[in-house]
């Protein structure tokens, strides 16, 4: 039983990973109607700014969740500054384009930083210093560690915060007008660019702080971890509705879950599987997710 | 009129276009034949990037001392010897690639590589199907000469290897039941836990659960939670450094305590690095040991520390040993053949017998595999990552 419980703290921590990057994924084609498949690659980003600040902020402030406090909340700005300019120059000059324009654009995008990556970063893999040091917590037969129990805390107060903001707060209905129609929101006055160039920027933010998370527990970094994750959160993003910010993180949770139960119980040669296995099913019976609403296309 | 037509592009640009080429390609055979006359081509492909990066670089190493010292006193047959590396990223296909481009374009006559028995799999039979001869300098799994008569190795293989820990684990220390935890992706680690389970299960032990990982995966929470569950009192990891430093990490964080068992996939100055301390008492079986009081051996660490003083790696690991002594069995096997042609080395090297390399003494058998000892080493390693090998035991075929 205890393993059992072990394996879902296992799913849920690994799914609170997915809900941050799907949330990204879901937000950029809620306004633009793109899956921006670059997403996967900023969160390799987010990392690799991690990996360089920590060498630098280590031990110069007063305190270890201080140091990471830091590291998260500069790493996330730097990233969505990478969002806004990767939205400004690849995606805005072909707006107007078609939806397949924008779709291999994206693709090119992600091999450009994949690439770019591996050149500047070179492609091994680099080791996350530890920031915090790791004390355990035994609860019954359960193992944690305190960066374990550090993930899920930011994984759900990122996902709070970002929820508040855009159900609570007036730009955050701008959002939302756009998701419906960027024409009539434009009517309406709201500054689109703007609003776009924000989404991108807090998708972004989401990711790097993924990105930062997943490499306090796994401290490897390379520049094509982004390949995987990118696919998986997508996935999630698709599972609970793509558009939808609850959809994402419960897509992105179900995930999590399913994947960690299938290497545990099952046999890991198909814990990636599991992933494009959802896909094909959700697609052939909800296409639209699980909390999405089927569109209705007027011609 | 400033645009030409086609017909006067047709007419003019391409037989200029044509003659250049022609020149330029009866340039180039001059002075690669030219370059033939002075020194003999030798391709070196291996890992230098990626996640077994250090196997690559270390037996670059190797190779690279050791073809200096050759070069030094005087080369082979009169001519220097010079080395082509190709780096594959640790990925089988660009393997195959490298040896191609390796045999093809840059014409060299013997192929040194690879560390990884997947990517020797797939360069083999480039190799064989070309007759030029290829050494391996420490691929174990059987499978690899196996595929053809041009293809041979310096090190032991896997039978042995996993014999070797099977025994270390039932006899020294003492282990009954034990959990093995393959990589799914990589022939070596695939082979050498089937022959661990083989033999260790022959000595009366029990595998309590064997499952697998992909190499290139980061999380193995679930695996080891899985292993957890069925309390063994040893883990049997046959896979290569960068997954096994970061699955050692996440044992311990998950609060599994017992001996982790490994094969020489761990050798590595970043095993420490990456595994910090939770490998710390743990142990590997490996093809030699610096503290071996070896004269040979001993010259050959000083030496390299000597060369390579100041850069990240200055200890020789087994990888950069077996680099080295590859490198001096292909010299050797020129000399004994009088020429650098590849299928009258082919015939000198299927009959080395008796070499004295670093990690050995070296006699190629019938399969064109090397009959070595092995050794079993102990990890010490403090939690800043500052490691060692320490020497525990050597067991003989």
């Amino acid at each position: 039983m205890e393993s059992f419980l072990q394996q879902l703290i296992n799913g849920i921590s690994l799914g609170s990973i997915y809900a941050l990057v799907a949330l990204g994924y879901t937000m950029v084609y809620g306004v633009l109607r793109l899956i921006n498949f670059a997403h996967g690659d900023v969160y390799m980003v987010g990392a690799y700014f991690g990996y360089y600040l920590s060498r630098f902020v280590q031990g110069r402030t007063p305190g270890h969740m201080i140091d990471a406090l830091v590291v998260m909340i500069l790493s996330m700005a730097g990233c969505a500054l990478v969002g806004v300019l990767m939205e400004r120059l690849a995606y805005r000059p072909v707006r107007k384009a078609s939806r397949l324009t924008l779709l291999i654009i994206a693709i090119g995008v992600s091999l450009l930083i994949e690439n770019a990556g591996q050149l500047i970063f070179g492609a091994d893999p680099k080791f996350f210093p530890q920031l915090i040091p790791e004390t355990h917590i035994k609860m019954g037969g359960l193992m944690l560690t305190n960066q374990q129990v550090i993930v899920l805390v930011t994984a759900l107060a990122l996902m709070i915060l970002l929820n508040l903001f855009i159900y609570r707060t007036r730009t955050g209905k701008a959002m939302r007008a756009v998701s419906f129609n960027l024409d009539a929101a434009k009517l309406m006055g709201i500054n689109t660019d703007g609003i776009i160039a924000l989404t991108f920027a807090l998708g972004s933010a989401m990711a790097a702080a993924g990105g930062i998370l997943v490499s306090i527990n796994i401290p490897g970094i390379d520049p094509l971890m982004g390949v995987m994750t990118g696919l998986k959160a997508f996935v999630a993003a698709v599972l609970g509705g793509i558009g939808n910010i609850f959809g994402a993180v419960l897509g992105g949770l179900i995930l999590g879950l399913a994947e960690v139960m299938v290497a545990g119980y099952g046999s890991s040669t198909y814990r990636d599987a599991i992933a494009f296995l959802i896909l094909i099913v959700i697609l052939l019976f909800k296409p639209s997710g699980l909390l999405g609403k089927g569109q209705v296309e007027k011609v | 009129m400033f645009f030409p037509n086609m017909k006067s592009l047709r007419s003019g640009i391409i037989p200029v276009l044509a003659m250049g080429l022609t020149f330029g390609l009866i340039a180039c055979n001059k002075k690669a034949s030219e370059a033939e006359d002075k020194e003999i081509l030798i391709g070196h492909y291996g890992s230098l990037t990626g996640a077994t990066a250090t196997f690559g670089q270390s037996a670059q190493k190797g190779i690279d001392m050791a073809i200096e010292a050759i070069n030094t006193s005087g080369g082979v047959l009169g001519k220097k010897l010079r080395v082509i590396t190709e780096d594959d990223q640790g990925n089988p296909i660009e393997a195959q690639t490298a040896v191609t481009k390796l045999i093809n374009k840059d014409r060299v006559v013997a192929v040194l590589g690879e560390i990884a028995s997947s990517n020797s799999l797939a360069a083999a039979p480039v190799a064989q199907q070309n007759r030029i001869p290829m050494i391996s300098p420490g691929s174990t799994n059987p499978k690899v000469t196996a595929v053809g008569d041009y293809i041979f190795r310096v090190c032991f293989i896997d039978p042995f290897q996993g014999l070797v820990m099977a025994k270390f684990a039932a006899n020294t220390l003492k282990l009954k039941n034990v959990a093995v935890l393959r990589d799914i992706k990589s022939d070596y680690s695939v082979g050498l836990a089937n022959f661990f389970v083989e033999n260790f299960t022959k000595m009366g032990g029990t595998i309590v659960t064997d499952i697998s990982y992909s190499q290139g995966d980061k999380d193995f929470t679930a695996q080891l939670t899985a292993i957890k569950a069925k309390n063994p009192d040893g883990i049997f990891v046959p896979g290569y450094y960068t997954e096994v430093g970061l699955l050692a990490r996440q044992a311990r964080k998950l609060g599994i305590k017992v001996t982790l068992l490994g094969g020489d996939g761990w050798d590595s100055s970043k095993l420490w690095e990456i595994g910090g301390d939770a490998l710390n008492g743990c142990y590997y079986s490996n093809h030699y040991s610096v503290d071996d009081p070896s004269p040979i051996l001993q010259k050959f660490v000083t030496d390299y520390k000597a060369k390579y003083k100041g850069t990240s790696d200055s200890i020789p690991d087994a990888m950069a040993a077996l680099g080295y002594d590859a490198a001096l069995v292909l010299a050797d096997a020129m000399k004994r053949a009088n020429s650098s042609r590849p299928d009258s080395v082919r015939e000198a090297l299927a009959q080395t017998k008796g070499f004295m390399g670093v990690t050995g003494n070296t006699t190629l058998d019938s399969n064109r595999n090397a009959v070595k000892p092995a050794v079993v080493l102990e990890v010490v390693v403090d939690a800043k990552g500052n490691g060692k090998n320490v020497f525990k035991e050597t067991v003989s075929p």
